[in-house]
């Protein structure tokens, strides 16, 4: 019996996309149920950012579809995905480095707000917004650092910072393009420890090329390559599958 | 202090008439209207991260068809202005959108193109516009019956606008759309991730950003009480440039700082130099091979060097 | 019948001129990302010395004049590129604006030498006979520029397709940062390039000047034109901009003629068109 298409959190379907001569992406299919937690693994030049680019709509697929709960997001600008519930973290880190903790993470929250066309009143008129900016700091433990500008922080802080903003706006659908890269051992269990305790009301998606880093954090896995899905499944099937050795050892 | 500092300075920009002579009272209003003028470019340069060298073209919109209706068909100033403006900012609309298929120098370069246009348009249709004639012989609007043809009463109406022009502007950049604004400048991938549309907050402070340069535009013409192509060409959106650039784009003072600074130079210099436009270009080389985040900025490097050097 | 046949033909010499002039800035922005709001004055420069060294030197012709006003503003160009481009590699901004000081500066500089009216230059002695085809009589140095923009265009074609230096300038185009770790010595790449981007703009002012002569202003008058070129034919793109000046050519002749009030807003229509379409232009190889 085929489940109804509307309890998937995101599907993308035969998703096709070229540069030039290049295809990054060969007819990938994936199919993510609602508070999942998958990590989508693969060789450099796998395609996975790539995959991501065109789930968050940063890139136009040249043939396929993506749904969010249902609906075909595949023509949405990338804000209108924003509020269908989508977020995202960058491998860069793309926080506005002259601005306070507090003051990128009151835009993380604003983005979704009505009161962000406001032209009228300051920005420090939304207390509320303040409130829930120091609130959500606090949650990752950076708190003391809120008044700080973002370029006097550590790069793990700056993690910290971005995932933050993620989930500031409680999105249903996360993804999580390498969140551990470049980050101390005492770092990585922070960020891990605090992708953990994401709500189960969130959806996560996570890149990770070094497959042993994110693995306790994942339920199902999908090891792609050239573009194309390899494996796709559980955790343990896939760790236990022939061909992800194959990609791995091969690689 | 800060308290003091402004309301002494207040009170220095109402006096002034008082105390100096009709020369400077002139060149006072001239500096406030470039003023005005900056401070709308740098809504694009500084805030909004767009540099733009086709600026020009909302003052000269402004200012040329307030002259037309006035001299020509016999508009009232107050309709002629209302009729200039939303004129000017339905320019800016179409122009951004044009402007903003592209980004960084592919924007400079349409903003360029589209202005060069309106600055052939104005020079050839002269039917229309009287070509490199120009329109000569206008009126100053009388606000509820006060004449403004004095110096100094022209000079305080000129302040209470560009009074106004700054306090909106400052309110605009402050307000959750400004930080808006400024977020898209920085990283505009991040904040569509965000919830926000960059294309339309850029638009809307293109419009908003046209619309000043419009309100400078009225201000110039009446002070003129002449219009020429000139005013819309190249040179007067690069002197605009200049001024803010020098005078520093990340802060609300600076353009205006460095609006004055321009205007003074072109005044003074004038009296020595017939190549105005050499110097221009000369000064801009100079700036921003040597200061080119504003004058203050590169005097603080400048004195700092020289203290390190004299050690 | 007559109008029809000129027209076309001026609008053929304009077309060629236009793409002396915005070949240079095309390769220029292409390779070293940079609008540079200079090249009208290169090429007003050009054709005021072209127009000097012609009246002064009997015996000189427009060849000559055009190679030599050539290399002389190809050697400014390469100072001003070396002196003072070169310190803001960091600061695309910048460039552009200095490149814009500099267009001041040579502006003011040739008032000052040349004085405020126009100069006009001889059409050279050989070519001053009509040509006489099918009945009908064409002024035979217009056809003569046509010759030299298509001359120009396949020495350039040949440049960069077929030698060693092409081949750098192109990889340049596509992807300086491979470029330079490949090896390519990029910026004497963009020394070289912006020297000839600029004497070929100088050339073509002496070449276009018994057609346009010299005069103050041509800078500004030429510099939008090649603006327009270059966004209808695509940055970087030989064939865009020799494509995109000869229908930049028609527009504005045949505009110009039937609506001399309104011929740049004629001009504005393709550009529109073309930005609302297709932003990268016609042939573009490089996002703007």
């Amino acid at each position: 019996m085929t489940r109804p298409m509307s309890e998937h959190a995101l599907e993308v379907i035969d998703l096709k996309k070229a540069f030039g001569g290049l295809v990054v992406t060969q007819g990938v299919s994936l199919s993510i149920r609602p508070g999942e937690r998958r990590l989508i693994i693969g060789p450099n030049g796998a395609g996975k950012t790539t995959l991501f680019n065109q789930i968050s709509g940063d890139l136009r697929p040249n043939a396929g579809k993506i749904r969010l709960f249902g609906t075909d997001v595949t023509r949405l600008t990338p804000h209108k995905r924003a509020h269908f519930g989508l977020s995202r973290t960058y491998q860069i880190i793309t926080l506005f480095t002259g601005d306070t903790l507090e003051h990128n993470v009151t835009l993380g929250l604003l983005g979704l707000r009505p009161s962000r066309w406001q032209m009228w009143r300051p920005l420090s008129h939304y207390g509320e917004l303040a409130t829930d900016a120091r609130r959500t700091l606090d949650a990752v433990g950076l708190l003391h650092l809120a008044d700080h500008p973002v370029s006097d922080i550590a790069y793990g802080e700056k993690r910290r910072v971005e995932l933050a903003m993620a989930l500031a706006q409680k999105p249903r659908v996360l993804l999580l393009d390498e969140p551990l890269a470049g980050l101390s051992n005492t770092e990585r269990s922070q960020v891990k420890s605090l992708i953990a305790s994401i709500p189960r009301q969130t959806t996560v998606i996570m890149i990770e090329h070094d497959m042993d880093t994110a693995l306790d954090l994942a339920e199902t896995v999908t090891l792609l390559n050239y573009g194309r899905v390899i494996v796709d499944g559980d955790r343990d099937a896939v760790i236990a599958d022939e061909r992800t050795r194959e990609v791995y050892l091969g690689a | 202090m800060k308290r003091i500092a402004a309301a002494l300075l207040a009170a220095l920009l109402l006096l002034f008439p008082f105390f100096a002579g009709d020369f400077y009272v002139n060149l006072a209003s001239q500096i406030l209207i470039a003023a005005i003028f900056a401070l709308s470019l740098n809504l694009l340069v500084g805030y909004g991260g767009m540099t733009s060298l086709g600026h020009a073209s909302y003052l000269g919109v402004a200012a040329y068809i307030s002259a037309l209706l006035t001299s020509r068909y016999g508009f009232g100033h107050g309709l002629a202005a209302i009729i200039s403006i939303a004129g000017t900012t339905a320019t800016a609309a179409f122009f951004g959108v044009i402007a903003l298929r592209a980004t960084g120098l592919g924007f400079l370069m349409i903003t360029l193109a589209l202005s060069q246009v309106l600055w052939g348009l104005a020079y050839r249709m002269s039917d229309v516009t009287n070509g490199d004639n120009g329109i000569a012989g206008l009126t100053r609007p009388m606000p509820f019956g006060i004449s403004l043809d004095s110096p100094a009463s022209f000079y305080w109406f000129a302040l209470l606008v560009a009074s106004f022009a700054f306090l909106m502007i400052a309110i605009f950049v402050s307000s959750s759309f400004g930080s808006s604004l400024k977020g898209v400048r920085d990283q505009p991938r991040r904040m569509a991730a965000l919830g926000f549309n960059p294309w339309m907050i850029r638009w809307i402070t293109f419009i908003y950003a046209g619309f000043w340069g419009g309100i400078s535009g009225l201000l110039y013409v009446y002070y003129n009480k002449y219009i020429h192509p000139s005013s819309l060409s190249t040179t007067s959106s690069a002197e605009a440039l200049l001024g803010v650039i020098a005078g520093g784009s990340g802060t609300l003072g600076g353009p205006v700082v460095g609006a004055a600074l321009v205007l003074l130079l072109k005044n003074y210099a004038s009296a020595y130099i017939e190549r105005w436009n050499m110097l221009l270009g000369l000064v801009f080389l100079f700036i921003v091979l040597f200061m080119p985040t504003g004058i203050i900025p590169g005097l603080n490097k400048l004195a700092m060097g020289l203290r390190r050097a004299l050690r | 019948m007559q109008f029809w046949i000129i027209q076309g033909l001026n609008s053929l010499s304009l077309g060629g001129l236009l793409f002396l002039l915005s070949s240079g800035f095309s390769l220029i922005f292409g390779l070293m990302r940079l609008a540079n709001l200079t090249h009208g004055a290169f090429f007003m420069l050009g054709a005021y010395f072209g127009a000097t060294a012609l009246r002064s030197y009997g015996g000189l012709n427009i060849w000559m004049a055009a190679l030599g006003a050539g290399i002389a503003v190809a050697a400014i160009g390469g100072l001003f590129e070396r002196l003072v481009l070169t310190r803001l590699k960091t600061n695309p901004l910048g460039q552009v604006l200095v490149t814009l000081g500099m267009s001041f500066i040579i502006s003011d500089a040739c008032l000052m030498l040349w004085g405020g009216d126009p100069i006009p230059v001889p059409t050279p002695q050989s070519l001053q006979s009509p040509t006489r085809v099918l009945g009908f009589v064409f002024p035979t140095y217009r056809l003569v520029l046509v010759g030299c923009a298509i001359g120009a265009a396949i020495m350039l074609y040949f440049l960069l397709e077929r030698t060693r230096l092409g081949a750098m300038i192109r990889a340049g185009v596509d992807d300086s940062q491979m470029a330079r770790a490949v090896g390519i010595p990029v910026s004497r790449l963009f020394t070289i390039v912006f020297c000839l981007g600029a004497g070929i703009a100088g050339a073509g002012g002496v070449l276009g000047g018994p057609v346009l002569s010299a005069y103050p202003g041509l800078d500004a008058d030429m510099l939008p034109l090649a603006l327009i070129v270059v966004i209808l034919g695509g940055i970087g793109s030989l064939l865009g901009a020799f494509i995109g000046s000869f229908i930049i050519g028609f527009i504005y002749t045949f505009g110009t003629a039937l609506f001399p009030e309104l011929a740049y807003f004629i001009l504005f229509l393709p550009m529109i068109f073309v930005i609302a379409f297709r932003p990268q232009g016609l042939f573009g190889r490089v996002g703007a």
